[in-house]
């Protein structure tokens, strides 16, 4: 896997059916107001890449008649938009009080040890990384983690439930 | 059984495809409206209702329609705010999840309420999956004729279009959401102006939370009168509660607003008690920023009367004996557990949050969420909670936007009802983490009702 230095050399190409998307998007705002676009592009920049580089900040910039860092600001204020390279799959758990009442820190220990490395580093494999997230809304249904890019909802979260869905994403991911 | 005004038809089977939600009386609140009302019609029949809106704030909807301004020439925009991230709510998910048309049938009537010829849904990033369900459900209203051109003949157009945030709490706050809907950080504004006169891209603008748009569906139905109704005093028609925490059975619940708060929590309706046969120690009621409460100022207020499901009822006695009912984020705490270290999590979510546009926010977050943390894991000193209340007051009111006093009253007020249990975390520092403090006296003093009859 490349450092992050390395990583952010990486020219990105951004493809017709992904150019296609933004267009789609651009037309909900009136004229001129396309920086309305940038925090659903920058998601289907990181759907595609996995990350958002500076490289593929700085096309998005150029696509949308930017300057770099009115891109950069936005993508390093909100929390979605990884910045560095990560696992193929993002386990994001929700760390906030409500779900801590019913055990939350616990199912992190176990993930913790289950991956075997701690919080933002990603596995050998490449298939994995996880972070404590703050509340994802859906505290009835608590212990809760997500995984992106499609954010899919993983509920009332035990430690064997951790584990299949760890084996389960090592089987597909392979 | 109360009446749902929102929820009546929630377990259909397919209630999120327009076929089905049509079959079952929906849209006709369009058709009335449109066909029957002039727009002023329209927001006076919200005033007539009562609505306050349900994000939190609890100002009065048809009261915050009648403020936009209205100059020739000038678009007007109905934005509503899905940012849904308060710790305890989650009912805006569900409302999208399940019943995805309610809240687009909402938007149109308040869309043409307000003349806005496009309209935004500003859904929190991570909630994809409702994204993808609302997306789909405005292409299935636009293909029937409620979007689009000309809808039902009447010459009204809109536009109806889902944008995701990027993952800030700060952006459930409407100028934060309106500078994160422009594609910028999200940094509140200054108020004045206020959004009705300048709102994105500098046009006059509403933004509702997703329940309050919802329950204009409703309101047009049977009309505002009607509506109000139902319910109690200045707190009219039904509530959405997110039920979460340490009870029986957690969900969101429909409830006529004045349901008393014993009936809420211990019925078998609604919470069904506390899980594992447990006994209540606290109760957040209404999203992690209000102010919390021990058991016995939470079921009987400091008059002994009992409290409700209110927003008066809540709120009675100040923040000295009472709360806020906030956004409906109800979360109770069982005697096992630890309130020090859950003022430290919030505390540590509202430092992460802070948009860190004004200093005693930025600083005074992160500082609190020091002290917390010393003082849970035994290191913290017995003037610490005398430094927090401190710091705590300094934020408040201090900060452009609420984000601050949301951050100060959790501390202040879990220091206010247990600060014994804080002076324990210094007393017994070897046993911070390990041992529980305990029930003590803040213990439920009723009896526990009998279960309501099924």
């Amino acid at each position: 896997m490349l450092r992050v230095e390395e990583a952010e050399q990486v020219p990105v190409e951004f493809s017709a059916a992904l150019t296609d998307q933004f267009a789609d998007i651009v037309r909900r705002y009136p004229e001129g107001k396309q920086k309305s676009a940038l925090l659903p592009i920058l998601h289907l920049v990181q759907a595609e890449f996995g990350w958002v580089s500076a490289p593929a900040m700085d096309k998005v910039a150029a696509y949308l008649k930017l300057e770099p860092i009115e891109v950069y600001e936005v993508a390093s204020f909100y929390s979605m938009y990884f910045l560095r390279p990560q696992g193929k799959y993002v386990l994001e758990i929700c760390r906030t009080g409500p779900c801590c009442l019913v055990g939350a820190e616990k199912i992190m220990d176990h993930l913790e040890q289950k991956l075997g490395v701690k919080e933002g580093e990603v596995t050998a494999d490449g298939l994995f990384s996880w972070r404590g997230v703050e509340c994802l809304a859906a505290c009835g249904y608590a212990p809760v983690l997500q995984i992106g890019p499609e954010y899919t909802f993983y509920e009332n979260l035990t430690n064997a439930s951790v584990d299949k869905l760890i084996d389960d994403l090592k089987a597909k991911g392979k | 059984m109360a009446r749902k005004l929102l929820l009546e038809h929630i377990n259909v089977p397919g209630i999120d495809t327009y076929e089905v939600y049509r079959s079952k009386g929906g849209y006709a609140a369009v058709e009335k409206a449109l066909k029957t009302l002039s727009p002023d019609e329209v927001v006076e029949e919200v005033k007539k209702s009562g609505l306050r809106g349900r994000g939190g704030a609890g100002f009065p909807t048809g009261m915050k329609w009648g403020f936009l301004a209205k100059p020739e020439g000038v678009a007007r925009y109905l934005v509503c705010n899905a940012d849904e991230s308060e710790p305890g709510t989650f009912k805006d998910r569900y409302l999208m999840t399940y019943l995805p048309h309610l809240l687009i049938e909402g938007m149109i009537i308040g869309s043409y309420a307000l003349g806005a010829k496009v309209s935004y849904i500003y859904v929190r990033g991570e909630m994809m999956p409702q994204i993808r369900i609302l997306e789909k459900a405005i292409a299935e209203a636009k293909s029937a004729g409620f979007l689009g051109k000309n809808i039902l003949g009447t010459g009204y157009d809109l536009e109806l279009y889902v944008q995701p945030g990027g993952g800030a709490y700060i952006c459930g706050e409407e100028t934060a959401l309106l500078e994160s809907l422009e594609g910028k950080r999200g940094n509140p504004r200054i108020k004045p102006p206020f959004p009705a006169i300048a709102g994105v891209w500098g046009c006059p603008t509403v933004v509702n939370n997703v329940e309050s748009i919802a329950a204009v569906v409703p309101i047009i139905n049977e009309g505002g009168e009607e509506y109000a109704k139902v319910g109690v005093g200045r707190s009219t028609g039904t509530k959405l509660i997110s039920a979460g925490g340490n009870i029986v059975k957690p969900g969101v619940y429909e409830i006529d607003l004045g349901l008393p708060v014993e009936e809420f929590l211990y019925s078998d309706e609604y919470c069904g008690g506390i899980a594992n046969g447990k006994r209540l120690k606290a109760v957040v009621a209404g999203g992690s920023s209000v102010p919390i409460l021990p058991a016995n100022l939470f079921l009987k207020t400091i008059n002994n009367e009992p409290r409700l499901m209110s927003y008066e009822s809540l709120s009675e006695g100040g923040f000295v004996s009472g709360t806020m009912l906030g956004s409906g984020g109800f979360i109770a705490f069982d005697e096992d557990q630890c309130i020090v270290r859950n003022t430290w999590n919030f505390t540590r979510f509202y430092h992460h949050e802070s948009c860190g546009q004004c200093s005693p926010c930025r600083e005074g977050t992160g500082w609190m969420e020091k002290v917390l943390h010393r003082l849970e894991h035994g290191h913290g000193s017995l003037s610490d909670m005398d430094l927090l209340v401190d710091v705590s007051k300094k934020i408040e009111g201090n900060t452009i936007c609420p984000l601050g006093d949301a951050a100060a009253w959790p501390v202040a007020s879990a220091i206010r009802h247990f600060r014994d249990e804080f002076e324990w975390h210094v007393t017994h520092a070897s046993e911070a983490v390990s041992r529980n403090y305990g029930l003590a006296h803040y213990a439920d003093p009723l009896p526990k009702p009998e279960p309501a009859a099924q």
